[in-house]
């Protein structure tokens, strides 16, 4: 059983407002943001995202004509420990997988890690098995959200 | 490839499969008519016949057109509206405007006799086309001054077939229709077409169609393009060529060969030079074409430079008919841009984009600027939804890929921008290849 959750990523053009009108699309459909990482080049720019409802996010985006995709990523959770992100990177170089990307976000007690590789239930495996723990999908979706 | 069922239907055997030597008697005598007509009827021909020293009596047969003088878009602007008139007014049935790529409206009036010689030239091409009086047409060209919709209509009604007259936009209406009504066949700017064939896609229609032709025209477009839209929606898709100073669609239109376009010279004899000369191109070379419209009585123009750019064949078409072809359009002598030196045509940017295969849609737009008194060139390119990366890695290295292809193609650097699938502005007129920021005048 996998753990890697769905990123819901969008590109945007580098032009104004165009991070505002996704953002309030997302806000009017009442689609939570849990973390978020935007990436730019001189012409565009990838916005990243751990979204409360990732397929409903795409849909709702590509209905208002916005290109968005989703991407299987790695969510880990890092102990609030001196080294420990550094422990667990060890792990998955030794394992020899690729990172693509990486952007932390905070939940409750622990901070926490996405982590884009060419191999995410790979990934999983491999943190799992060297002692750490990785988000579920239900979990990570709904981080920091109070009921 | 002709597909397996596929059923030549020639409208008119006896003009269309016509020997060399009968069509040049037939449109010597016409053209000797419509020479005294617009010398005696026309102004501005009496003044440009007198000019040059011609007198109608000068012009005994074909051969002789080079003798008579040009028209161009200028004089047409020079005479707007009415001023190249060759009956009274009160007989002119009809106008039609061109849909103003250029600028200023140019007028173009019609008799009677003109508005069915017209009828009758699209009317061959939807035979062409494999139509007949059983099939049913959504014209999604525009309606009014353009001639594109009216002529796809009065085509039909030649025909005998129905007519949807539709006139463009609202796309799921489009779609609608055409499944609701049955539509056999369809009528539009080829961008439009790849764009009705993206929309039928994504909403899932394509099999609840019955279409099985597509005539599509008013801009140039590609062999790479028209593949893309007939395997998308599974039809047959045809090149129909026209203006509307010479008539509008149906002056031409590729066969089913696909092996030039087919021109309807019993009525509009086209003549190929050199650019920028006014002497005759040699066969198969690529020149301006030129037109001279034999029948026509309420506007006859005599060699009236179109500004496109292509090359005629004579041979005889596999098709069976004798009309000669001219080659899908290079480009226009005005839509070439001049960049750092080099001339650069729309159409060459598309069938490189064609060329890539994967991950760019042909949709794109060239912009050109002058920076510190360089030209610039960016071709804004569409990435395809499913080429789609999140990683900058990936969409960089397509990028280069596209910018060498096309430097490759162009001879020159090209800033390549991706944008997302679907923000170039689909065009459902012409569409809008150029931005020239460079205020050259």
């Amino acid at each position: 059983m996998s753990n890697t959750i769905q990123q819901l990523s969008v590109f945007l053009e580098n032009r104004e407002g165009s991070l505002d009108e996704v953002l309030a699309v997302l806000a009017n459909n009442e689609i939570n943001i849990v973390a978020l990482s935007l990436a730019d080049t001189a012409e565009y720019g990838m916005l990243r995202m751990i979204v409360s409802d990732p397929n409903k996010g795409r849909a709702v985006l590509k209905e208002n004509g916005v290109a968005a995709m989703l991407t299987d990523v790695v969510a880990l959770r890092v102990p609030h420990e001196t080294g420990s992100l550094s422990r667990a990177m060890h792990q998955i170089v030794e394992g020899e997988v690729n990172v693509e990307y990486m952007y932390a976000f905070a939940n409750g007690n622990d901070a926490s890690a996405v982590i884009k590789t060419d191999d995410p239930a790979r990934v999983v495996d491999i943190l799992k098995g060297s002692g750490f723990d990785v988000w579920e999908a239900s979990e990570a979706y709904v981080a920091n959200i109070t009921m | 490839m002709v597909p397996a069922n596929w059923v030549e239907r020639i409208r008119d055997p006896k003009i269309e499969c016509m020997s060399r030597d009968e069509m040049s008697v037939l449109q010597g005598k016409k053209l000797v008519d419509v020479v005294n007509r617009v010398y005696n009827n026309v102004d501005f021909y009496h003044k440009k016949m007198k000019e040059l020293g011609v007198e109608p009596g000068d012009i005994k047969g074909i051969e002789d057109i080079s003798k008579l003088p040009f028209t161009t878009k200028e004089d047409l602007r020079d005479n707007y509206p009415f001023g190249l008139l060759a009956i009274p007014k009160n007989e002119v049935a009809r106008v039609q405007g061109t849909s103003g790529t250029t600028g200023k409206l140019t007028l173009a009036s019609y008799s009677n006799y003109d508005v069915e010689v017209w009828g009758e030239c699209v009317a061959r091409c939807l035979s062409m086309a494999g139509l007949t009086k059983d099939d049913i047409i959504h014209v999604c060209y525009g309606y009014g001054l353009f001639t594109g919709g009216l002529g796809a209509d009065f085509g039909a009604k030649a025909l005998g077939a129905m007519a949807i007259p539709m006139s463009a936009g609202n796309t799921k209406r489009q779609m609608m229709c055409m499944e609701d009504f049955g539509a056999t066949a369809f009528a539009c700017t080829p961008s439009y077409a790849l764009h009705l064939a993206e929309s039928m896609e994504e909403a899932g229609v394509i099999d609840r169609m019955k279409i099985k032709a597509g005539i599509c025209g008013a801009e140039p477009w590609t062999e790479e393009m028209r593949h893309t839209i007939e395997e998308k929606l599974h039809v047959n898709c045809f090149d129909i060529y026209g203006l509307c100073e010479i008539t509008g669609p149906g002056v031409a239109q590729d066969c089913i060969h696909h092996s030039g376009l087919h021109i309807n010279h019993d009525h509009f004899y086209p003549e190929v030079l050199i650019p920028g000369t006014g002497d005759a191109q040699h066969e198969g070379e690529l020149g301006e074409l030129v037109f001279t419209t034999l029948s026509k009585e309420a506007m006859p123009l005599l060699r009236y430079r179109t500004k496109d750019l292509t090359s005629i064949d004579y041979s005889t078409c596999e098709c069976g008919r004798t009309t000669p072809r001219i080659s899908k359009f290079k480009g226009r002598t005005d839509d070439m841009k001049v960049i750092r030196g080099v001339n650069v045509f729309p159409t060459q940017v598309e069938t490189a984009l064609l060329g890539i295969g994967e991950g760019v849609a042909p949709h794109y737009l060239m912009i050109v600027d002058r920076i510190d008194n360089t030209d610039r060139l960016t071709v804004m390119v569409e990435v395809e939804e499913r080429f789609f990366s999140d990683e900058i890695r990936k969409l960089d290295a397509l990028k280069a890929k596209v910018g060498a292809v096309l430097k490759q193609a162009l001879g020159i650097a090209v800033n390549v921008k991706l944008v997302e699938p679907k923000t170039i502005e689909r065009s459902e007129g012409k569409a809008k290849r150029v931005i020239d920021n460079r205020n050259l005048v």
